[in-house]
């Protein structure tokens, strides 16, 4: 299989796992989306970093791109974004995915899901800006 | 060895001290459910470490062994291993920092 495909397919292992296993649901809740776009942002600068230097090469036999580059890949363009084959999207979407589930998952069944994050009256003043 | 073959290294380590203040300056208790967390991060890592396996033994990616440690486990390196658990670690912290702020329930009340 190539990198395209078992991407797609950990995707959707991970979709399945969060509506239909686990039930936890963690796709229909904006706290999913919103913390998920956080981790995408530093996952363009990090990964960026990782393959912008080549740090990780990639055979484009496997992946959507066209060309091989054992220097720094385009920014945008032949199968990359911010230097990063798409493919890592689904890498990285599938790995956070299923990692909350998870730990969404364990906490509903009672395993150190107290205390709750942030309960203290001191960082909920802190915060209240971001509310 | 020179500095730059622990640049791998060094992006891991802005990616856990990037996300560990939650812990501390926002109130996301992640490290203080360390069972949780090894529940949570084991399966992933088992399933990530079976596909870099794959992956690199097809050949779809490979390591510039001029920015890696050269430690490796069998054919998977060192670095590999501690990204998948820094980062499922770090998308927790993300998780549980917006939940903080915002005082969302997510489904693990009890």
């Amino acid at each position: 299989m190539s990198y395209t495909q078992i991407g797609i397919l950990a995707v959707l292992l991970a979709v399945f796992l969060d509506l239909f296993i686990l039930k936890t649901n963690i796709l229909r809740k904006p706290v999913w989306w919103i913390s998920y776009s956080i981790v995408v942002f530093f996952q363009f600068i990090t990964n960026g970093t990782l393959t912008g230097f080549a740090i990780v090469q990639y055979d484009p036999k496997f992946n959507l791109g066209e060309n091989f580059y054992s220097n720094t890949p385009p920014l945008i363009g032949d199968g990359r974004l911010f230097f990063a084959p798409v493919e890592d999207l689904l890498f990285g979407f599938s790995m956070c995915l299923s990692a909350i589930g998870l730990w969404v998952y364990f906490g509903r069944k009672g395993i150190q899901n107290l205390p709750i994050s942030n309960t203290s009256q001191k960082m909920r003043e802190r915060f209240k800006f971001l509310r | 060895m020179q500095l730059t073959n622990f640049a791998y290294l060094g992006v891991l380590s802005f990616i856990l001290l990037g996300t560990i203040w939650l812990e501390f300056i926002v109130g996301a208790r992640v490290l203080r459910k360390p069972l949780r967390l090894v529940m949570a991060i084991t399966p992933v890592f088992l399933g990530l470490v079976v596909w870099d396996i794959y992956a690199i033994s097809q050949g779809h990616w490979w390591f510039n062994e001029k920015y890696v440690t050269g430690w490796q486990i069998g054919i998977v390196p060192m670095e590999e291993l501690l990204f998948f658990i820094v980062v499922p670690l770090a998308a927790i912290y993300s998780f549980e920092a917006v939940r903080a702020v915002k005082q969302w329930q997510v489904g693990d009340e009890l």
